[in-house]
């Protein structure tokens, strides 16, 4: 309790070399980034040019630019995750959202008179981000304004939303034959569109947030949104904003997958892309308690998601057994995320009381930025007030 | 000031209405009213379909038995404050755990049941541990369940299994008589079985007390001495015991197994329990309020299905409306509160 040292983890006699390296272990993107790069290095042993890039028709070609392909739609669905998990809210319809944002755009190009006229890509285009929007606004609604737990809300979108999307597609894959269209998800001279398009929505994202104060008036949402509202945040607006840009994120990857595939399917485009999106979130150190956002954290947690399946890919692990592995995942993240667990760990590795590895872990809190959350609170519902009356009106 | 009159009829009646009104069973009130509505529509609408018979109110619990279970067992999980979003992945899971051992393995029914009970109840207290061990939100550690029971599926196996054994067709088409030339199915009564028992344990048991304790406000049950880790720890294990037996049925009702069965399955059993008037916030509902709900639900389903022109993906639609359209009634009653 009365140890001066300012973190358990830091003590001051050791010399600088040791304290330099804790520091650059505390830095929030240091895991994710070590995860990456031995994920990476599993693969050298098995594939030798792994990280070789070559040029094949015209075009970029290697396992890192497979990996890049891949990843661009979970990264862009990570990051509209990332801004509503920094309002403590919660997006599950994603997937759902990217199936019908891909669905009307397929169901507009087949319409078109000439599928490869680059208007009718255009126009498709519009109407998937349309879509997007309008999911987004509907999710934003029931959230900021009627105070729905974010869960419950998006849950319903998740799984009315697929019938939403079989109902533009009537039920059946649509197929296009549309070389404009195609080139959304498709190739941009030699570079694939989707790590354009992605990388586009990063920079735009982040200098968004970190250039103007709607990042901070995020985080402030998510820390305590009422306490946000006092002050003079307009809450209720920050909500809707961040649930229509996740939205959007989220029809922007399902126009990349149904352009990538030049094809539509209702029920499988973006199946369990929610759970990647969080995966990339927790991966990057962003809390789900809200308060605090990471988005170069989250594109390195989509980068290593999309390795992490690349690689079980290449070793010959049947795919269908990486939805166990990344759930397993997002529950080991969180448990190191819980302040509880931490402290427990603290307290069996150093043989001290759980009390005291508590207090400790809070005393260096400010120096973790990882932990954001209460550490004494209550879990409760997210979304749900904490305070005590059953029949609470949030917001 | 004014001498205590007595109140005229009219008034007495207003009182009479403020009460209903402000009564916790008013959910459960409204779900009954829209029931009934919705049933006279759909007669009104196929009367020469035949739909009041007696037999499509049966048929509402035989196709509906394992959303019953489910729901009863969300209903627990939502009374304490939670959330369970893994119940469609385990009741999928039980499928297919079901259909590999009897079908593919020959294990006899009687000891696969107890044990795909054993591993649904498993899992609900290991996610209810973490949960309250760990202080970590309900809603992210049991969708970290929903993805790993649906990726254990299809480690288990990627295709349909069909179940051809002949014990097992025979206890799925078995029909117990009702009066009236109409019949439930085995599933059905057992349902209404786990309907009766969860109705017992929650009105009329300590169990049942710590479980609105700590869905009114979980402070307030620590201080009264409600032992809230177990209570919670229970409530999830109830959770995914009657996901197991959901599965079960859902096997018995379809035969087969399959990685996709009971895909989104955790709305609809939430939906149910919402639409009972249950509070998403916990400490207030009802059992048989869950049980409207399902037969709300069901009777969507028949309702599409006698349209006839209508495809099967307006029930998902319809639920996500009827859920949102209640959650905002309860909005609009916990405001007036």
């Amino acid at each position: 309790m009365n140890s001066p040292s300012p973190s358990p983890s830091a003590p001051s006699r050791r010399p600088w070399s040791r304290e330099s390296l804790f520091k650059a272990a505390s830095h929030r993107l240091f895991w994710p980034a070590v995860m990456l790069v031995a994920l990476m290095l599993v693969n050298l042993p098995s594939t030798p040019g792994y990280f070789s890039v070559g040029m094949r028709h015209g075009h970029l070609y290697g396992s890192l630019i497979n990996i890049l392909i891949f990843t661009s739609p979970h990264i862009l669905v990570g990051v509209g995750l990332t801004l509503v998990i920094a309002t403590a809210g919660i997006d599950l319809s994603v997937g759902a959202v990217a199936a019908i944002a891909g669905t009307a755009a397929c169901w507009w190009v087949v319409r078109a008179p000439d599928q490869n006229a680059a208007a009718t890509a255009l126009a498709a285009a519009g109407i998937g981000l349309a879509a997007g929007l309008a999911c987004g606004l509907w999710n934003g609604f029931f959230v900021a304004r009627m105070g729905i737990q974010p869960i419950v809300a998006t849950l319903t979108l998740m799984v009315a939303g697929r019938g939403v999307a079989q109902l533009i597609g009537n039920g059946q894959i649509i197929t296009v034959n549309s070389s404009s269209y195609a080139l959304i998800g498709g190739w941009w001279g030699p570079l694939p569109s989707g790590i354009l398009i992605a990388a586009a929505v990063v920079a735009a994202t982040i200098l968004l947030t970190r250039r103007t104060a709607l990042g901070l008036l995020i985080e402030s949402v998510g820390g305590n949104a009422e306490a946000a509202r006092l002050a003079g945040v307009r809450a209720r607006r920050i909500k809707l904003i961040v649930y229509v840009f996740c939205g959007l994120c989220a029809a922007i990857a399902g126009l990349m997958l149904s352009s990538n595939t030049s094809s539509a399917d209702a029920n499988n485009s973006g199946l369990w892309y929610e759970l990647d999106g969080i995966l990339a979130v927790v991966l990057g150190g962003t809390s789900l308690s809200g308060g605090r956002f990471h988005l170069g954290g989250t594109v390195l947690g989509a980068l290593v998601i999309g390795t992490l399946n690349n690689t079980l890919f290449a070793l010959g692990v049947p795919a269908q057994s990486n939805l166990v592995f990344e759930g397993a995942v997002v529950i080991i993240v969180c448990l190191l995320q819980s302040p509880v667990f931490r402290a427990r760990f603290v307290a069996w590795r150093r043989r001290i009381p759980v009390g005291v590895a508590a207090a400790r872990a809070a005393s260096a809190e400010p120096r973790a930025p990882r932990v954001t959350g209460d550490p004494s609170g209550p879990a409760d519902v997210p979304g749900a007030p904490a305070a005590p009356t059953t029949t609470e009106v949030s917001g | 000031m004014t001498a205590p009159a007595v109140p005229s009829a009219p008034a007495r009646a207003g009182r009479r209405l403020a009460s209903v009104m402000d009564s916790k069973q008013l959910p459960v009130y409204v779900t009954a009213t829209l029931f009934v509505l919705m049933f006279a529509g759909g007669a009104s609408r196929y009367q020469n379909q035949n739909f009041l018979s007696g037999q499509v109110v049966a048929n509402l619990f035989i196709d509906n038995s394992y959303l019953l279970v489910a729901a009863v067992g969300a209903t627990f999980v939502m009374l304490s404050g939670g959330i369970d979003l893994s119940i469609g992945s385990v009741i999928g899971f039980t499928t297919m755990l079901t259909a590999t051992l009897v079908q593919k393995d020959h294990w006899p029914l009687w000891l696969v049941a107890p044990l795909a009970l054993a591993v649904g109840a498993a899992g609900g207290a290991l996610m209810g541990y973490v949960i309250h061990e760990f202080e970590i939100q309900p809603f992210i550690v049991t969708l970290a369940g929903l993805f790993l029971f649906r990726g254990l599926c299809e480690v288990i196996n990627k295709e349909s299994i069909q179940i051809t054994d002949h014990g097992v067709t025979r206890l799925a088409l078995f029909q117990i008589p009702l009066p009236g030339g109409t019949f439930l199915s085995i599933g059905a009564v057992l349902s209404l079985a786990v309907l009766a028992v969860a109705v017992f344990s929650l009105h009329h048991t300590r169990f049942g007390r710590r479980v609105y304790a700590l869905g009114g406000s979980e402070q307030s049950a620590l201080l009264m001495g409600v032992p809230v880790g177990r209570t919670k720890i229970a409530v999830y294990t109830v959770s995914g015991l009657c996901s197991a037996f959901a599965g079960l049925l859902f096997t018995l009702y379809i035969q087969s197994g399959d990685p996709l069965h009971a895909l989104g399955l955790e709305l609809d059993a939430i939906a149910a329990v919402v639409i009972g008037g249950t509070l998403l916030t916990g400490g207030s509902g009802y059992v048989i309020g869950t049980l409207l709900g399902v037969l709300v639900l069901g009777l969507v389903k028949t309702m599409i299905s006698f349209e006839g022109t209508l495809s099967s993906w307006w029930t998902k639609i319809a639920t996500g409306v009827l859920l949102l359209a209640f959650i905002l009634l309860q909005r609009v009653l916990g405001r007036r509160r």
